[in-house]
């Protein structure tokens, strides 16, 4: 499946990144290149075979439901770009 | 013999007997680091001032008799990319660039528990993406054994440090090889354990299921020492496994008897290096010396590895990276700059009367995200962020992630039928030595394909190593990488270690000529 | 025009599960705490952190999906929805997708006033997922920065899906009522509305009968419900405005994509909303940090033995045990599982069922109204309130003199046999009643002849003489022997 422009485009959408001019171009061709190398995948018969979403097959991993200390606040918020006393800041998130 | 030329284990037996200080030892390999990291660039960030605190700490516990941990006093440097409070965590990026954890990641605590001296950050690839740490957005680090070129990657910075003798251990992370390579570029050993052996709670995840913790040293013996101390269950982290920590260094010299080797054919096709396969070649022939039987199997699947690779990998990493957003830390864009650059564009769009344009613009929390993440990702990761995006959006999920699923089923069943018949397999670690810096960088497909021998075993889940097997004419490292079936680990340190002590290749250090060679 | 129309019902229940901790880490669920003070670097999703299952929320989960007759499929794992949102620190929310725990359930409904016939509501899923944060907006002023709390992040919500098979405001509401009541059953959830613990969104659209055949309008996604009134009045408020849009332009489901509209409880209607930017394509894919769970059938029935009795068993047993009515059986089941166990422990103590049914359903619930109070606060307790009835029972107490003895026992808590000597009330024997009654009726000749010459109603006036007297005199007593004594005369 070639990748178009536009597909680029819808992507950095979704995946939240701003591109330029130029990245958009550059994009198109080399995920173009490297999809085109994926699709090899597809002469592989794997009818009847299990996804694999896991290296190892561990089941049933469980924490019990114990409170445990959270970090202050001033801590929680030590790294934000913006925040006050309270909490993170941000535009709007509505309007805007 | 300088201390910095002396393993781990041997700078531990100096420490116990008295004939060496933490303190002596620490200042000696900082030093090495003040003369050296200039020209390698192994390091994002180090702190002599707290390294010899520590290290005074240890040796004013261990003089007055207390219980000390088991790397008490041994410098060990750490991937910038395992969270410790007492520092920064930037994995080589603007984005994280002041980020600043409020925990330790378990290997972290386990180090520090184990009274190691913490002498240094190393740099790696953003985000542990590449293969030759020329992504880091901070700094290159050189190969010591030839400054012009790449160290490999993404733990290049883990790898150059203990071949150029500035750290005797080194912890670095392996999501398709990335500690396998960089230790076979840079002629040192690289381990990277079973996933799950090792905790992955504070290691800022790439791809969350093939990301696994490993050593890097001089000597296989070193790689399991440290190997000791970092493996184990890890409550945090549910995909860490609960089964026991064997002490590899206690039979690590015990040589396996009736070794059965496997070479695979797949391994030798077309665009492997002659001077690599004559090496590995001659690798298994030392094997057969040792009593080894040889034994050629098939992976028929392994040549879909780097596409099964390329597609699970970043659409994890997409996934693993819609955090760095810029709200609740990490880079953002200037605000001031990204409402006037709004407004430019809407008057823009008014002017030209496009009401779909206008409709379709950001607003001003999307264009937030949209430069935030643009200005603190490098090229690389956006590129992995867009082709896991893409992989992973309607109408594509089938295609590709969910087909790799399945084709990554098929890799690792092939492994389980190979390792019904052999106990190792052995192989090259790479195609070629270490390239030119900036060789590859027009060319991310070719880039990508140098994990070729690596990533199975992160596919797989399978425990590999690298070891040093030879050098190529121009006098750069080769690699030897072997790997086990999961929870092997004891019997890939006790083959790893037959030839360790049958060659001498992992005794060679970069010359001092390549050392005092100038840039 | 006149056209009727079949209105179209389908929810989605949102429910934060009982747990003291979040669903993948430590930090407390508590309501009502300061803004990010409850958070850690999981439920931030700071670099490098790793979410755990906890086991009390699937426990829970799972408890829930078996009581609503779910099947719970041997295999369940766990999925990212990805969108960006800034109370989404991890730029996904863990959730399930495409192997949720349960599926394929339903629960009965029935109206007490038989407004529709019992049925069945089918449910699709029940899946867990974790709770986004919270953004406060700035109100006032377009410009200023949203707040962004994130305390609520990572709370264990049990997303409960119901096929569209309500065909009014009054059945969705019933479905509301009966499904509150079985997670309150269960102890898997305090179902308050208030503290955003059951969140409702409904899927409306209208089935009409044209000339062309069977039509649908759109299907519209209602929001920002705050109580089952609110949605039995925004379900009828869109129900109509449906009608009236489809009357304007004749749109048809399909014609237009699937509307959100947000419920103004003020207003009194709904209003369509923004849709989220392009957020349709989640890119849900299996959570690599997390590990699947497998379940075995022995365990599903040893959660369904364990489940005790539900709301459905009450009201049989009620109804089969006691004799009650329906209408009282849902009064009791319908207060919860506490006041049912309060009437079953009352009724045990005594034998009068009925009686102590009807002290349940209107005494104690009327006093715990006006107290604002709940049962497991309430002064008299079963053994108390039992014995108040048997003492009725017994005759050892008149029943006119029982209000009086609940009030004194409801304030200061004491048993029945105290509340009796309180009161001063005690047994008046027998020849003492007829010595007071002959009193009264010779002091009354007039009265005495009235019954005489047949107007036996006369004696009425005696007993309220009789009870000023002795205020224990039992009245149905002083009547009988008033009458007996003057027909003697
Ligand atoms: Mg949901
Ligand atoms: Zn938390």
């Amino acid at each position: 499946m070639a990748i178009t422009r536009a597909d680029v485009e819808k992507v950095s959408l979704l995946a939240r990144l701003q591109l330029s001019e130029t990245e958009i171009e550059t994009l198109t061709v080399e995920l173009g290149k490297i999809v085109a190398y994926v699709d090899q995948l597809s002469e592989v018969d794997t009818d009847g075979v299990a996804p694999m979403a896991h290296a190892v097959e561990v089941s049933n991993v469980f924490a019990s439901d114990e409170v445990k200390t959270s970090l202050p606040r001033e801590q929680a918020l030590a790294n934000a770009p913006s925040h006050n006393p309270r909490g993170y800041l941000v535009p709007p998130v509505l309007g805007g | 013999m300088s201390v910095v030329e002396h393993s781990a284990s041997e700078l531990l037996e100096l420490l116990a007997r008295g004939d060496a200080s933490s303190v002596e030892i620490t200042q000696a390999y900082l030093d090495r680091i003040a003369t050296d990291d200039k020209q390698i660039g192994a390091f994002l960030h180090v702190d002599p001032d707290a390294a010899l605190k520590q290290a005074a700490d240890v040796d004013r516990r261990r003089k007055a008799g207390k219980q000390i941990g088991k790397l008490a006093g041994l410098p060990v440097a750490v991937k910038d990319v395992l969270c410790d409070s007492d520092t920064l965590t930037t994995c080589a990026s603007q984005m994280l660039k002041s980020f600043r954890a409020p925990y330790n990641s378990t290997v972290v605590a386990k180090l520090k528990a184990a009274d190691a001296v913490l002498i240094g950050r190393t740099n790696m690839d953003e985000f542990a993406m590449g293969g030759s740490t020329e992504n880091s957005s901070f700094q290159l680090t050189r190969n010591p054994w030839d400054r012009d070129r790449v160290p490999g990657g993404s733990s290049g910075g883990a790898a150059a440090c203990v071949a150029a003798g500035m750290a005797p251990l080194s912890v670095g992370t392996d999501t398709g090889g990335s500690i396998r390579q960089p230790a076979g570029l840079c002629g040192v050993v690289g381990m990277k354990p079973t996933y799950g052996r090792v905790s992955r709670f504070g290691l800022v995840a790439f791809a969350s299921s093939l990301d696994q913790v490993g050593p890097l040293s001089r000597s296989t013996k070193d790689a399991a020492l440290l190997l000791e101390t970092l493996a184990g269950h890890d409550p945090q982290d549910a995909t860490s496994l609960d089964t026991e920590v064997p002490r590899y260094t206690a039979s690590i010299d015990q040589p396996l008897e009736g070794l059965r080797l496997g070479i695979v054919r797949e391994h030798f096709a077309e665009g492997l290096d002659k001077e690599v396969e004559a090496a590995v070649r001659e690798a298994i022939k030392v094997y057969e010396s040792l009593g080894a039987t040889v034994k050629e199997i098939s992976l028929p699947h392994s040549k879909y590895a780097v596409a099964t690779y390329y597609v699970i990998a970043p659409s994890e990493a997409s996934s693993n990276l819609a955090r760095y957003d810029g709200v609740h830390y990490g880079h953002r864009t200037d605000r001031a700059a990204l409402l006037e650059e709004l407004a430019a564009e809407r008057k823009q769009l008014e002017a030209a009367g496009d009401q779909a344009a206008l409709d379709a613009l950001d607003s001003s929390l999307v264009r937030m995200y949209r430069k935030s993440r643009s200005e603190g990702f490098g090229s690389e990761v956006k590129r992995r962020i867009m082709l896991g995006a893409y992989a992973l959006s309607a109408g594509y999920y089938d295609a590709y992630y969910l087909k790799a699923l399945k084709v990554r089923r098929l890799i690792r069943q092939d492994f389980d039928a190979a390792f019904e018949e052999v106990d190792l397999i052995a192989g090259p670690v790479t195609a070629q030595p270490a390239f030119k810096i900036g060789e590859m960088a027009d060319d991310p497909l070719a880039m990508y394909l140098v994990d070729l021998y690596t990533v199975s075993a992160n596919l797989a889940g399978l425990p590999g190593i690298s070891i040093p097997c030879g050098f190529s004419k121009s006098g750069l490292p080769i690699g030897l990488q072997l790997q086990a079936r999961p929870l092997a680990e004891e019997t890939l340190f006790r083959g790893a270690r037959m030839f360790e002590q049958a060659t001498d290749w992992h005794q060679r250090r970069p010359g001092a000529d390549s050392r005092a060679k100038k840039h | 025009m006149s056209q009727t129309y079949t209105t179209i019902i389908g929810l989605e229940v949102h429910v934060q599960l009982a747990t003291d901790s979040k669903l993948f880490c430590g930090c407390s669920t508590q309501f009502g705490a300061e803004p990010n003070t409850q958070t850690c670097p999981v439920c931030i999703g700071m670099p490098g952190s790793l979410p755990v299952m906890n086991r009390e929320a699937y426990d829970l989960s799972l408890k829930t999906a078996v009581a609503v007759n779910c099947e719970i499929p041997e295999f369940t794992k766990w999925d990212r929805k990805q969108y960006f949102y800034p109370d989404l620190p991890k730029g996904y929310q863990i959730s399930q997708y495409d192997l949720p725990m349960s599926a394929n359930g339903y629960l009965e409904i029935h109206d007490e006033k038989d407004r529709f016939e019992p049925k069945r509501v089918r449910i699709t899923r029940a899946h867990l997922e974790e709770d986004a944060g919270k953004s406060v907006h700035d109100e006032q002023a377009g410009t200023a920065d949203s707040e962004i709390d994130l305390n609520r992040t990572g709370t264990p919500l049990l997303e409960i899906v119901s096929e569209p098979d309500m065909r009014s405001s009054a059945e969705a509401r019933a479905y509301l009522s009966e499904l509150k009541l079985l997670l309150t059953y269960l102890g898997v959830s305090d179902c308050n509305m208030q503290e955003g613990s059951l969140r409702v969104d409904a899927n409306v659209n209208l089935h009409l009968d044209t000339d062309e055949g069977k039509v649908a309008t759109p299907i519209v996604e209602i929001k920002n419900m705050n109580s089952f009134r609110a949605v039995e009045r925004a379900l009828d408020y869109e129900a109509q405005r449906q009608f009236r849009v489809w009357q304007e332009t004749g749109k048809k489901i399909g014609d237009s994509p699937k509307q959100t509209r947000g419920w103004d409880d003020a207003a009194g209607i709904t209003r369509g909303q923004r849709s989220k930017e392009e957020s349709s394509d989640y890119r849900y894919f299996p959570d690599p940090d997390l590990v699947p769970i497998i379940v075995t059938s022995e365990q599903i029935q040893e959660v369904k033995d364990a489940l005790g009795e539900l709301p459905a068993d009450f009201r049989n047993r009620l109804i089969r045990e006691f004799g009650l009515s329906s209408y009282d059986t849902d009064v009791l089941v319908n207060q919860g599982r506490e006041v049912v166990d309060y009437f079953l422990e009352v009724a045990e103590h005594c034998d009068d069922a009925k009686a102590a049914c009807n002290w349940v359903t209107q005494e104690v619930l009327r006093a715990l109204k006006e107290r604002e109070s709940i049962i497991s606060e309430f002064a008299i307790s079963a053994t108390n309130l039992a014995g108040l009835i048997q003492a009725i029972v017994e005759g050892k107490l008149p029943k006119t003199r029982a209000k009086d003895a609940f009030e004194l026992m409801m304030v200061d808590g004491i048993d029945v046999a105290s509340t009796v000597d309180r009161l001063g009330i005690e047994q008046v024997d027998e020849s003492a009643l007829e010595s007071l009654c002959q009193e009264l009726l010779d002091a009354n000749p007039k009265i005495v002849a009235d019954v005489q010459s047949g107007k036996p109603q006369a004696v009425g006036a005696l007993i309220g003489q009789a009870k000023k007297r002795n205020p224990n005199v039992d009245p149905g007593r002083v009547r009988e022997i008033c009458l007996k004594l003057a027909q003697q005369e």
